[in-house]
């Protein structure tokens, strides 16, 4: 397919390689890995093979520390919930605003059973106070679960120093790292870190397959029981074709996480500096110095993201928005709103996201193409006049209606 | 991806009548910047006929704001400003092929803003309809004033219903969580509790211990009754369908598209409660094909 594809924290392209590794499992080697057979002892030996291939990235300790899942959703929720069941005297949570809605949308639920979920706050750049994180921890608390990469913004949260603490206040550690996997070096056998969520699909692996983590040793409930697959931790007869392929996906991101250091993130910052030098009125949201090396998301003031899309769309550039109006929610990003960021540049922003896949040229290209789609789109705007925002843009205009 | 309209493509990407009208006597600026659109509209209007001459949009918002916008201002023009108040956010949608229903907002948008800009023209201050409460139901803008009014006044008990009755939450739904806590709000209040699980009750039985044809003919012979003040303001009623203490009816003529719609409907329906002796609900025949759409596509 042509285009220009830059939303690669949405989903990426599945690795060539990870194709063909994956595909006989959808013929020839259609066993069950549970049986007694020849079909059934390939697949097994198949899933082995997976389980350590994912070890390997994560740098854990034990390959029985793996346990395959359907998704990054379905980790984070087993995680939580396991946590609570295995310490039902514990009904306090800590996380943080700006989490994925697979971790806040549960935690909403919680609270109407009634737990109490303490969410962290972030200063403008995405931050988190970690007195206040310090202050919270206590007896309580059945589990902490904080994002390792944010999703729209990529800022990093320093979840290796949380874990610490988190461990020495006698309170399970979980995190989200579906969007830092295969971005970012993760050794787990040197942390503290008790659980950890992937997800297939951010990291050229397919849909429908992720990860969690389960440190040995940390007590744990499983959230579907049934069969005995995955030592009882997750029944259900194994995605067999889409665990190897998360398996190879593991591979190749421990072969190029160099590559996401380097070159993708010249290729990121290539990007970020042609398009700050040439619009105005526009800034980088997050903490910009600590990041995912693949994404960027910049904010316009005074346009909206969806119309930024869609013009980009029609060139044939893919990337996504943190405004209200692409996701029917009516309210810019809850990630965008966490920072404080006025409503004005807050619909306005856009998420580049890179991968190991994009070119030089293709960058150049969003280069040259971005900026006159911002022109048109502010020459619509009543908040701009000419060459910049009306003098005192909100008082110039006030509509009416609220 | 949102299914927009070639309409709508259009508009977005070839918007028409872009920009601020020169030497403009009406403007129009309405919005909110927490939904992320914000919409002045200005019209040079000709002082003898009350013509629209000329319109222009500045628009901050998404595809279908701007599509709304441009599609607002080719409708208008030549238009009188009477004519232009009659325009209803349907109608823009209409112009536009449709909207997605969590894009009806847009267009509502741009109906505010004409009747800002005709209150600027006439030196009156124009007061929008949402001033009293936050909207819950953003694709049909019902706030929560509204919402809160029907639910005592009809004692409704589900978000089903209250969507019934007051189309919120019959869009994209996301708000039925905001619904259902006016709904226990109300309901605490009343020293009852809301029951999330609890259906939208059985359809009750008429009990004027009428049979069905009586009831029928008498509701007949009721809108009989009413026709003449329809006509002399050139409209009509026709009686589409009873189903339990559902009355669908069909606005017709100069009543189809009349804003004053709504009032007239709930007009007709205390004079066939009062009439009939019972409680009954009078709807537009649209809501009729609507509800048979939702059961044919949850069956
Ligand atoms: C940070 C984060 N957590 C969780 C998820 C959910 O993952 P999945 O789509 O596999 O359920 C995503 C992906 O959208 C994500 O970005």
């Amino acid at each position: 397919m042509n285009g220009i594809y830059l939303d690669n924290n949405a989903t990426t392209m599945v690795a060539p390689e990870v194709v063909s590794a994956m595909l006989p499992y959808f013929s020839e080697q259609f066993g069950n890995p549970s049986s007694m057979h020849q079909f059934g002892d390939k697949v097994g030996r198949a899933l082995t093979e997976a389980r350590r291939q994912v070890q390997a990235l994560l740098g854990a300790e034990h390959d029985s520390e793996i346990i395959f899942t359907s998704c990054g959703t379905e980790s984070d929720t087993t995680a939580i919930l396991s946590a609570l069941r295995v310490q039902p005297e514990r009904k306090e949570i800590i996380t943080t605003v700006v989490e994925h809605p697979a971790i806040l949308n549960l935690c909403k639920q919680l609270e109407e059973e009634g737990y109490t979920v303490h969410y962290l706050k972030v200063d403008k750049k995405g931050r988190i106070d970690m007195g206040s994180y310090y202050n919270l921890l206590s007896d309580k608390v059945a589990i902490v679960s904080v994002m390792w990469a944010n999703n729209e913004t990529g800022t990093l949260f320093p979840v290796q120093e949380m874990a610490e603490l988190a461990h020495a206040a006698g309170v399970l550690f979980h995190t989200d790292a579906v969007q830092a996997v295969g971005k970012l070096p993760i050794n787990l056998k040197e942390s503290r870190i008790d659980m950890l969520s992937l997800s297939g699909h951010k990291l050229h692996a397919p849909k429908g397959v992720g990860v969690l983590y389960l440190r040995r040793g940390v007590r744990f409930r499983p959230l579907l029981r049934g069969g005995h697959q995955e030592r009882g931790r997750r029944a259900g007869t194994e995605n067999s074709a889409g665990i190897v392929a998360l398996g190879k996906a593991c591979e190749l991101a421990m072969q190029t996480l160099e590559q996401e250091k380097t070159e993708v993130r010249a290729l990121r910052d290539r990007l970020e500096r042609g398009l700050l030098a040439q619009i105005s009125h526009c800034f980088v949201t997050g903490d910009p110095g600590n990041r995912l090396p693949n994404t960027c998301n910049i904010a316009f003031e005074y346009i909206e993201g969806e119309a930024i899309l869609l013009l980009l769309n029609r060139l044939g550039i893919a990337a996504s928005t943190g405004s209200a109006c692409s996701s029917g929610s009516l309210e810019p990003s809850h990630v965008m709103r966490a920072m404080d960021i006025p409503f004005t540049a807050a619909h306005g922003s856009l998420r580049l996201s890179l991968s190991r896949y994009n070119s030089e040229a293709e960058i150049d290209y969003v280069i040259e193409s971005l900026p006159p789609i911002v022109a048109q789109l502010r020459k619509l705007s009543p908040y701009w006049r000419g060459d910049g925002p009306v003098s005192n843009p909100q008082d110039l205009f006030t509509p009416n209606y609220a | 991806m949102w299914d927009y309209s070639e309409k709508v493509k259009d508009h977005f990407f070839a918007p028409r009548n872009a920009g601020a009208v020169e030497n403009a006597n009406a403007t129009g600026d309405v919005g909110s910047l927490s939904c992320g659109d914000a919409l002045r509209l200005t019209l040079k209007v000709d002082p003898d006929s009350e013509t629209i001459l000329e319109a222009g949009f500045q628009t901050f918002g998404c595809g279908s704001a701007i599509a709304s916008s441009s599609a607002l201002t080719e409708i208008i023009k030549g238009m009188t400003l009477d004519q232009a108040l009659l325009v209803s956010n349907q109608d823009i949608a209409d112009y536009l092929d449709g909207l997605p229903a969590e894009k009806m907002h847009c267009s509502v948008m741009g109906r505010e803003a004409l009747q800002a800009a005709v209150a600027n023209y006439r030196g009156e201050i124009w007061q929008d309809d949402h001033q009293e409460g936050a909207l819950v139901c953003k694709c049909f803008a019902v706030d929560a004033v509204l919402i809160e009014e029907t639910i005592r006044a009809n004692s409704l008990h589900t978000v089903e219903e209250v969507s019934n009755y007051t189309k919120a939450g019959a869009g994209c739904s996301s708000c039925h969580e905001g619904i259902e806590a006016i709904l226990n709000r109300v309901l605490n209040e009343r020293g009852e509790k809301f029951d999330p699980n609890a259906v939208a009750g059985e359809r009750q039985k008429p009990s004027s211990g009428l049979t069905n044809l009586q009831r029928i003919r008498r509701i007949e012979t009721l809108l009989e009754a009413i026709r003449p003040n329809l006509r002399r303001d050139h409209g009509d009623v026709e009686l589409v369908e009873v189903d339990g203490r559902n009355i669908y009816v069909k606005m017709i003529g100069a009543c189809a598209g009349c804003q004053m719609a709504g009032a007239t409907l709930s007009g007709i329906q205390q004079h066939l409660a009062e009439g009939l002796g019972e409680f009954i609900l009078v709807l537009p025949d649209s809501e009729l094909s609507r509800r048979k759409l939702t059961t044919a596509a949850s069956a």
